[in-house]
């Protein structure tokens, strides 16, 4: 009995002070893309498609010679960015990524120069490629993909009870939701809880590409949540069916375009799979709880 | 391409041609013994009489311009770990054959898998539904003949598809009398992707990605089985020191995956200091993954030919210090857990399944090396170049205490063999002193070639213990030298029915307790 305390003691306190104080994420997690557009080739007018051509999951597209990156169906596998010999789009480590519009899941060539803080007072920096890093963003010119709080913003704010539904999900998406119940991201201490039933929810957080097999249990238990609720799509596969969506060139009579297809969807939080920072802010935002800017 | 297609032995006994490969070789397909159905079965039974286990069990369909095939062939891998090698043998079927589950009993899935994918019969076969329901033409998913018990005081529970947590959907029906369980019966498909459809016609840049959300807590594992028979069939050897980095991987996901499941089976029994340490734990070692390569469960760090990222002598150094650190937290957590006498009662023979029924499942990983069955294929089938494997770890009792045992000592091989690796491999410069090692494939930029061109006509077999136990894969190329077919075997697909069997005489309340000591994978099942 005693070990078991003095183990209490040497485990320590773990929550993370987040969103007070600012995530560690490692140097090489690969966050928010950003495409340069003074050095793409393809929005300067030529007929570059690298980043397209080595995309496994369908997700750039080009918009009249000019590449549109689509986070929701992105897989942050990075290849793109290594493919471009130009570094114009690259990655940052900018965990914020969720939002409640699809099309500000879009990310377009634009002015990446105005984005970058002077040296060392950066909250991100550029992960991919490497190893020399491009520099280090500043937080106040990044603004974060936009979202419109839920119910406003004000009756959920203290209590939002979520169920959560695997709509063949690969288990990672479910693994990084999951940790935020742990001891380090305790995710109760927002109000914010895991639920059993769908009778008990607020919103129902929905991972996978909702293939054939998965359609009628989601719809059932969409329709046993009592209404109004949100939708919330974790990961590529939910937001749009991700390396399972027809654009990829996976058909076969399993078509699966992720929980948009089935549902209207309230909150896009992209990622294959999210980290966890990333369904953090995205849920937090989302309740219109102000996230404080280190900053600030 | 000529030395990976050497075959290793070629052997003529009364039972024909025997082919045998190691792992992560290829062969020719013309040097696969065809055997007529009797001695394929019969050489089966032999086989597994004599100690090996069927990895693989699939069909071919024929090629009907060629007028040598039949219908239908049936191509079966035999992992015979004592030997460290891969035997493939085949025999041509029309469209039924008698059923070999009667007399082999791990083929019982495979055989249903046949049946669903190619319509072909095996006729006798005891429980011939579907895996899957990935037919379009057939009936909707969970809509199966479930076996009943009947009488007035047996009850059915149903559980399912969608479960009470944050997790993956199947459907359990289980046969009760009172709070005993007589028969659980698990029926999956949910998370039916379409995977091994995908995959045929490739390789393409879409299949190492597709691989990876096979088992999404198993990616390393599947990312490196499928690389190994993709290298086997391009004839591109992977570099040594990304196969260092593959392995440190592969041990990393193992010490997540175990540490997490030792917190979720001290948080059933309501144990919460080493489920509250644990869980945080397992975020430790993703971490460590994360600092590899990005992402927390080893997305896009396997690529053919080796890694993406080759750590520096600072991440390395970083990577010890975390390791060291984790590790003891790990110790630490589980130490309260072992040292509680009311937890071992409780873990104490609940779900217990007989080294009999494990070997005749056919099971795999710490659930088969729980009732202490040796199988391991981290040593029975090493790759080169790797240094000797952790020691096999096992325990003879076949219940939830054996299997958190076998998990918990796996946490501690695992860990001084990542430390091995860090130590004498990884970390240590090449003798110039310069950083940068270029014989690992490191460099983003240095990405292999996503869809190289295969040898035609061949079959690769390669085997990886995951934490879960032996992934299988199997590749077979047509003339065109394209996927004809693959063959993807998760260690969930050997390991449900075990499940199934711990249950048998349970407790129903035990139900979380023994499903979470094996904690088996929907989507490996489904793919
Ligand atoms: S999936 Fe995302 S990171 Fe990978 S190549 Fe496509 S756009 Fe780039
Ligand atoms: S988005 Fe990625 S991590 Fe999430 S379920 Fe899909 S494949 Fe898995």
């Amino acid at each position: 009995m005693l070990n078991i305390f003095l183990e209490r003691l040497r485990q320590k306190k773990r929550t993370v002070p987040y969103p007070k104080a600012l995530p560690q994420l490692p140097p090489r997690f690969r966050g928010r893309p950003l495409i340069n557009a003074r050095r793409c080739d393809g929005a300067q007018g030529t007929n570059c498609r690298d980043c397209a051509d080595a995309c496994p999951a369908g997700a750039i597209a080009f918009d009249d010679r000019s590449p549109v990156l689509d986070t929701g169906l992105c897989t942050f596998c990075g290849a793109c960015a290594t493919a471009c010999k130009r570094q114009a789009l690259f990655f940052t480590t900018d965990w914020r990524l969720a939002s409640s519009s699809r099309d500000a899941l879009l990310v377009r060539p634009g002015n990446t120069k105005e984005l970058f803080a002077p040296k060392g007072a950066g909250f991100a920096a550029v992960s991919l490629p490497g190893p020399e890093p491009l520099g280090s963003l500043d937080l106040k010119a990044v603004t974060p993909p936009p979202i419109r709080p839920f119910a406003g913003g004000g009756a959920f704010r203290r209590s939002f009870r979520l169920r959560q539904v695997s709509a063949a999900g690969c288990g990672a998406c479910e693994a990084d939701l999951n940790v935020l119940s742990t001891v380090v991201f305790d995710l109760a201490r927002f109000g914010i809880d895991f639920v059993a039933s769908p009778r008990h929810a607020d919103a129902l957080v929905i991972t996978g590409p909702a293939p054939r097999n998965m359609k009628q249990a989601l719809l059932i238990c969409d329709e046993a949540t009592p209404k109004p609720r949100a939708v919330i799509a974790v990961g590529a596969c939910a937001i749009s069916g991700g390396l399972f969506h027809e654009k990829s060139g996976a058909t076969d009579g399993q078509e699966a375009d992720g929980a948009s297809a089935l549902l209207p969807v309230d909150l896009y939080i992209p990622g294959c799979p999210p980290h966890p920072y990333t369904n953090l802010d995205g849920l937090l935002r989302f309740l219109g709880l102000s996230v404080q800017r280190p900053s600030e | 391409m000529g030395e990976n297609m050497t075959t290793l032995e070629t052997q003529t006994s009364a039972a024909g041609n025997t082919l045998f490969v190691r792992n992560g070789q290829a062969a020719a397909m013309a040097s696969v013994p065809v055997l007529s159905f009797g001695m394929f079965a019969h050489s089966l039974q032999t086989a597994l009489r004599d100690g090996a286990r069927l990895s693989a069990l699939f069909a071919l369909a024929g090629r009907p311009e060629t007028k040598d095939e039949a219908p239908c062939r049936l191509v079966a891998v035999l992992a015979l770990d004592a030997a460290g090698l891969v035997q493939i043998l085949a025999a041509d079927v029309e469209n039924a054959y008698p059923s070999l589950t009667p007399r082999i009993p791990q083929a019982h899935l495979f055989e249903r898998e046949i049946h669903e994918r190619c319509g072909i019969v095996p006729e006798g076969h005891p429980w011939l539904k579907p895996v899957r329901f990935s037919r379009l033409a057939g009936p909707d998913v969970g809509h199966a003949d479930f076996y009943r018990i009947d009488g007035d005081e047996v009850h059915e529970v149903a559980v399912g598809p969608i479960h009470a947590g944050i997790i993956e959907c199947g459907h359990f029906r289980f046969q009760c009398l009172g709070e005993l369980v007589m028969h659980l019966e698990i029926s999956l498909g949910y998370h039916h992707r379409g995977l091994e459809a995908h995959l045929v016609g490739g390789p393409d840049k879409r299949s190492l990605p597709l691989l990876e959300t096979l088992s999404g807590d198993a990616g390393i594992a599947h990312a490196w089985a499928w690389c190994s028979v993709i290298e086997a069939l391009s004839g591109r050897e992977a570099s040594p020191r990304g196969q260092l980095l593959r392995s440190l991987a592969l041990e990393l996901e193992r010490l997540a995956n175990h540490t997490g499941d030792m917190g979720a089976l001290s948080g059933d029994i309501g144990f919460l200091p080493t489920h509250a340490y644990c869980g945080r734990l397992r975020g430790d070692w993703l971490n460590m993954t994360a600092m590899l390569c990005g992402n927390r469960f080893g997305r896009s760090f396997l690529r053919l030919g080796g890694v993406t990222f080759d750590p520096d002598r600072a991440l390395s150094d970083q990577l010890k210090k975390r390791l060291h650190a984790t590790a003891r937290d790990v110790r630490g957590a589980l130490r309260a857990l072992w040292d509680s006498p009311s937890v071992m009662a409780r873990f104490t023979g609940i779900g217990k399944i007989s080294a009999e029924d494990a070997a005749a499942l056919g099971l795999v990983g710490p659930a088969a090396r729980a009732c202490g069955l040796e199988r391991d294929a981290r040593s029975s089938h090493p790759l080169d170049g790797l240094p000797a494997p952790p020691e096999l770890v096992s325990a003879p009792w076949g219940d939830v205490l054996a299997r958190a045992r076998v998990r918990e000592r796996e946490i501690q091989t695992s860990i001084a063999y990542c430390h091995r690796l860090l130590e004498d491999f990884i970390g240590t410069d090449r003798e110039d002193g310069a950083d940068d090692h270029p014989q690992a494939l490191s460099a983003p930029g240095q990405m292999a070639d996503p869809a190289p061109v295969l040898t035609p006509d061949s079959i690769a077999v390669s085997l990886v213990e995951a934490w879960r136990g032996e992934v299988c894969h199997v590749a077979v190329t047509g003339t065109n030298g394209r996927l004809r077919a693959v063959s993807l075997v998760d260690p969930s697909f050997h390991n449900w029915a075990g499940l199934a069997m711990a249950l048998r005489n349970g407790q129903i309340s035990d139900f979380p307790l023994c499903n979470k000591s094996f904690n088996l994978s929907y989507c490996g099942h489904d793919q």
